[in-house]
């Protein structure tokens, strides 16, 4: 129903797609000192997977993505958790940041990076399964 | 120590990829994690014995003073090792039980996951860590009796298993919160030192009942008994473990924890002992019922929880060291027969002992094993069992309250439990052989390790009961708070313990010879257990489902409007009459508005005013964005740039979602009269107006110190990062983060859930509509 197909649509989902993840896995990285985070960037590429589907449907997405959405909430909640655990190597409560950084390129990898990649994930995964849902619901109404 | 809990329930998980790499040896593989754990802690026996308390601290929530600290002292040593000793026996006799079962990977990992739950139960210290265990323990044990989750008498009994422990689990949530109260603190060591203060309390009392209603549930005491037996609908192995040391003695554990300090007071003791020994009176008559070994078993398991309860009710130092010999021996005892009962199922295909008969030439190690652990049932001299069975005499004779009462029921018990045991060791193996449904053999060894193992230290336990004086005695000092030396020995001399034992195996054995018209009296009384407090339980469940079914009949009717009625006079009720009857309201409206907020603001009212009045539903959602983006603007204005940029995404979103839903809406079309829309503006307004004068009031008064200049003072230095808004998010309040996540994630399972089910049975019935349209 919601299926288009006008050529502007299909062009600029093409397009903006992959701009619009890169922008959000932008948004990700920085999140910590600039404006940004795993939220927004989660909601940016979900908003990415919306207009793909508005132009192509959801079985086009789907075959883009390879995975279920839901796998991808799982994978972020499990990301979530083990984010928790490194502090007790050191003897800290849980959920206590933990940074490490990595030589050579100076890039500092940390638990709250882990935990904002996991946001991130359980965010897209969970919209897009909404958003997938309501579509073929439309369609089996059709 | 707690990697090696938490390392269990890693372990849990990769269960299947185990099952995987060693197909059926994957349980003898899992029991390398218990077995290890065991030989720890037999290396730690030296120092605990020897009077140490060993502590393992970790933090966990510091903020609220939530520990992971574990504790290993006589009591926890005791359990840990009952529970991974037999641990190891269960998993593998699982894997010969459960040989080719198709769910085996999914038995290993809820059985370890159980396993590693009541270690952390037994181990943890502080209160709040016991109760997350405790629940773990509810729920995995709901997994293990509904194994067999096709068979409804199994989920049946499984729900039933889960709602009675469940509830009592809230009942010692409650005590437990009290207890925190009451010794401020939340660590069972630190309320050692406080026993006097906290039995003269004020709450001591209704603690107690919430306390005993929490460990009378998980514990199988009368009236809660009935889920036990039940739960026999387990896999054999299942019922092994959660009856013999674990599941049922958890509520048994949080007792004798607790006892130094609550113990000893009037309503301890005759709480109790009453409820101890009537529990353990119908246990053992209950299960001279049954022609099912499992549910024999299990109700001579109830009749040995009534009996732990009794004792630590009576509380003397005799007693106590009765508790915990008789704990000892029924974990050995009641693995290897429950073990054993698997056997003959597994070899014989039945589980009606009247069925059986002269097993004893074809499974002799069975036999045996079965005749050595009953004896100790029984109480008869040599096994450990004896030693247990003189000492609770001993100490039911010089009971000081309900004397001769737990004294007579005591001594009832007693004979009936012989009696059962005698069924349970002699009927199968003797007497002349029946039709099976299977032709009977000697059952595979994985599944022959644990009975002999168990039998054989009730056995030698029994006949040097010198070798456990120091574990008993160990377990006794921490149940008693001080320590006290015990030594064990299997002949007290003749004394009127002696007499008792010799009457009650006299007595049982004449019940044994005449079983058969035994139960036939008993079935007589049938109409009378129709009655018991099972009924009860189905009658709340009854009215449990009936009452929320009204309820949801009036709440949650699906109608989008009554639930925004409903929520929003809630919200204006509350919150006006606090705001109304707790404050002064001073209202200012000397604001200062610059020019393009307040054009903002114009633009969000009248974004307000057409969504209410635009008929055609596309522009209502555009008017409703526009408030949305106005907000949005708002948070870029007050510099929240997160905010701003969140708030766009998600009305975009929004946008997005209301569309795809508008699409398969009817035509619009006034269904609500008029005085109903007048109701509706009321209440509209009404919100309206409270929340205006409460932000109205939120910033003229400042009720306690902001915390923004801790987070914009700390987010560089201690988060490493300049952005604070994400800071807080993924660093300073990740715990409540992570809980949001598990929330949307809920929330999208749940709009899936919803759609799907709704698609699917859309398409489930499309061929029955187009069925007449084809005839």
């Amino acid at each position: 129903m919601v299926r288009s197909g006008t050529l502007i649509l299909s062009v600029a989902a093409r397009l903006l797609m992959p701009l619009q993840l890169l922008f959000s896995i932008f948004l990700l990285l920085r999140g910590h000192d600039e404006p940004g985070g795993g939220f927004i960037a989660g909601l940016v590429a979900a908003g990415a997977f919306a207009l793909y589907m508005f132009a192509y449907g959801t079985q086009a997405t789907r075959d883009m993505l390879r995975v279920s959405p839901r796998d991808l909430i799982g994978l972020g909640l499990f990301l979530g958790v083990i984010s928790a655990f490194p502090a007790w190597w050191h003897d800290q409560p849980f959920l206590t940041a933990q940074w490490w950084t990595v030589p050579l390129i100076n890039f500092k990898f940390s638990t709250p990076l882990i935990f904002d990649i996991g946001v991130y994930l359980v965010v897209l995964g969970s919209v897009l399964t909404a958003v997938i849902a309501l579509m073929d619901t439309g369609h089996a109404n059709e | 120590m707690q990697l090696a809990v938490l390392g269990g329930f890693v372990l849990a998980t990769f269960a299947p990829l185990l099952h995987r790499w060693f197909g059926d040896r994957a349980g003898q593989v899992m029991a390398l994690l218990p077995g290890g754990l065991a030989l720890w802690l037999l290396f730690q026996m030296p120092a605990i014995l020897g009077g140490e308390v060993m502590v393992f601290e970790q933090a966990w929530v510091p903020g609220l003073d939530i520990t992971l600290t574990f504790l290993l002292d006589g009591l926890s040593l005791l359990f840990a090792l009952l529970i991974s000793v037999i641990g190891v026996f269960v998993l593998v006799y699982a894997s010969g039980y459960l040989e080719g079962h198709p769910d085996m990977a999914r038995f290993h990992v809820v059985l370890v996951a159980f396993m590693m739950s009541m270690l952390g139960l037994v181990l943890a210290d502080n209160m709040v860590a016991f109760f997350v265990f405790w629940e773990l323990t509810s729920v995995t044990s709901y997994l293990l009796i509904g194994f067999n989750h096709t068979d409804p008498d199994a989920r049946k009994s499984a729900l039933q298993g889960l709602f009675v422990t469940a509830g009592g689990g809230l009942a010692l949530m409650a005590a437990l919160v009290m207890l925190g109260i009451m010794g401020d603190t939340w660590s069972f060591q630190e309320l050692l030192g406080q026993g006097d203060a906290l039995r003269g309390h004020d709450l001591y009392f209704p603690m107690l009942l919430c306390l005993l209603g929490g460990a009378f549930t998980k514990s199988a005491q009368f009236p809660f008994h009935f889920w036990l037996p039940n739960a026999m609908a387990a896999p054999t192995p299942v019922s092994a473990y959660l009856h013999s040391a674990t599941m049922v003695k958890a509520g048994i554990y949080v007792l004798a924890r607790l006892h130094p300090s609550l113990g000893g007071t009037e309503s301890w003791v005759t709480l109790l002992s009453l409820f101890g020994a009537v529990t353990m009176f119908i246990g053992a008559f209950l299960a001279l019922r049954h022609t099912g070994i499992k549910s024999l078993l299990a109700y001579s398991t109830v009749m040995a929880l009534g009996t732990l309860t009794m004792l630590l009710g009576i509380g003397t130092d005799e007693a106590l060291t009765a508790f915990v010999a008789f704990l000892l021996a029924h974990s050995l005892y009641k693995g290897a027969l429950f073990m054993v009962a698997g056997i003959l199922d597994h070899e014989t295909g039945t589980k009606d002992i009247s069925a059986m008969g002269g097993l004893g030439r074809l499974m002799p190690v069975t036999a045996v094993c079965a005749g050595v652990a009953a004896l100790s049932l029984g109480g008869v001299l040599p096994l450990f069992g004896f030693v247990a069975k003189e000492l609770m005499f001993e100490s039911v004779l010089h009971a000081e309250r309900l004397s001769l009462f737990v004294q007579l029921l005591s001594l009832a018990a007693a004979i009936m439990t012989l009696a059962a045991a005698a069924i349970v060791a002699l009927r199968p193996f003797f007497g002349k052989q029946r039709d099976l449904p299977k032709t009977p053999h000697e059952g595979p060894p994985s599944m022959l390790v644990g009975p002999v193992v168990l039998a054989g230290l009730s056995l030698l336990f029994g006949l040097a009961p010198g070798l456990v004086n120091g574990l008993v005695g160990a377990a006794v000092t921490s149940v008693r708070g001080e320590a006290l030396p015990v030594s064990l020995s299997l002949w007290h001399g003749v004394n009127l313990a002696l007499v008792l034992s010799l009457v009650s195996l006299a007595v049982g054995l004449l019940i044994f010879r005449h079983w058969e018209r035994w139960r036939g009296w008993l079935g007589k009384l049938d109409p009378l257990f129709a009655r018991g407090p099972e009924a009860g339980y189905f009658w709340s469940m009854d009215m449990i489902v009936k009452v929320s079914s009204w309820q949801t009949r009036m709440l949650q009717n699906g109608y989008m409007r009554n639930y925004l009625v409903m929520t929003l006079l809630v919200l204006v009720g509350l919150t006006g009459y606090t705001l109304w009857s707790r404050h002064v309201l001073s209202l200012s409206f000397a604001l200062d508005v610059r020019f393009h907020e307040a054009v903002v603001a114009g633009l969000m009212m009248s974004g307000a005013v057409v969504a209410c009045v635009m008929r055609p539903r596309l522009a209502a959602v555009a008017a409703v964005g526009t408030m949305g983006f106005g907000i949005a603007l708002t948070f870029v204005m007050f510099s929240a740039p997160d905010l701003g940029i969140t708030q766009l995404l998600v009305e975009t979103l929004t946008v997005i979602l209301m569309i795809l839903v508008l699409f398969r809406l009817p035509r619009f079309a006034n269904l609500s009269t008029h005085l109903e829309r007048v109701r509706d503006l009321v209440i509209a307004t009404a919100t309206g107006v409270l929340v205006t004068l409460l932000v109205l009031e939120v910033v003229d008064h400042r009720f306690f110190p902001s915390i923004s200049d801790y987070m914009i003072a700390n987010s560089q230095p201690e988060g490493h990062g300049h952005n604070i808004v994400n800071v807080i998010l993924v660093d300073f309040r990740a715990l409540d983060t992570l809980g949001e996540m598990f929330v949307l994630a809920l929330a999208a399972i749940g709009v899936f859930a919803m759609l799907r089910f709704h698609a699917d049975e859309y398409e489930a019935r499309q061929p029955e509509r187009e069925e007449p349209s084809d005839g």
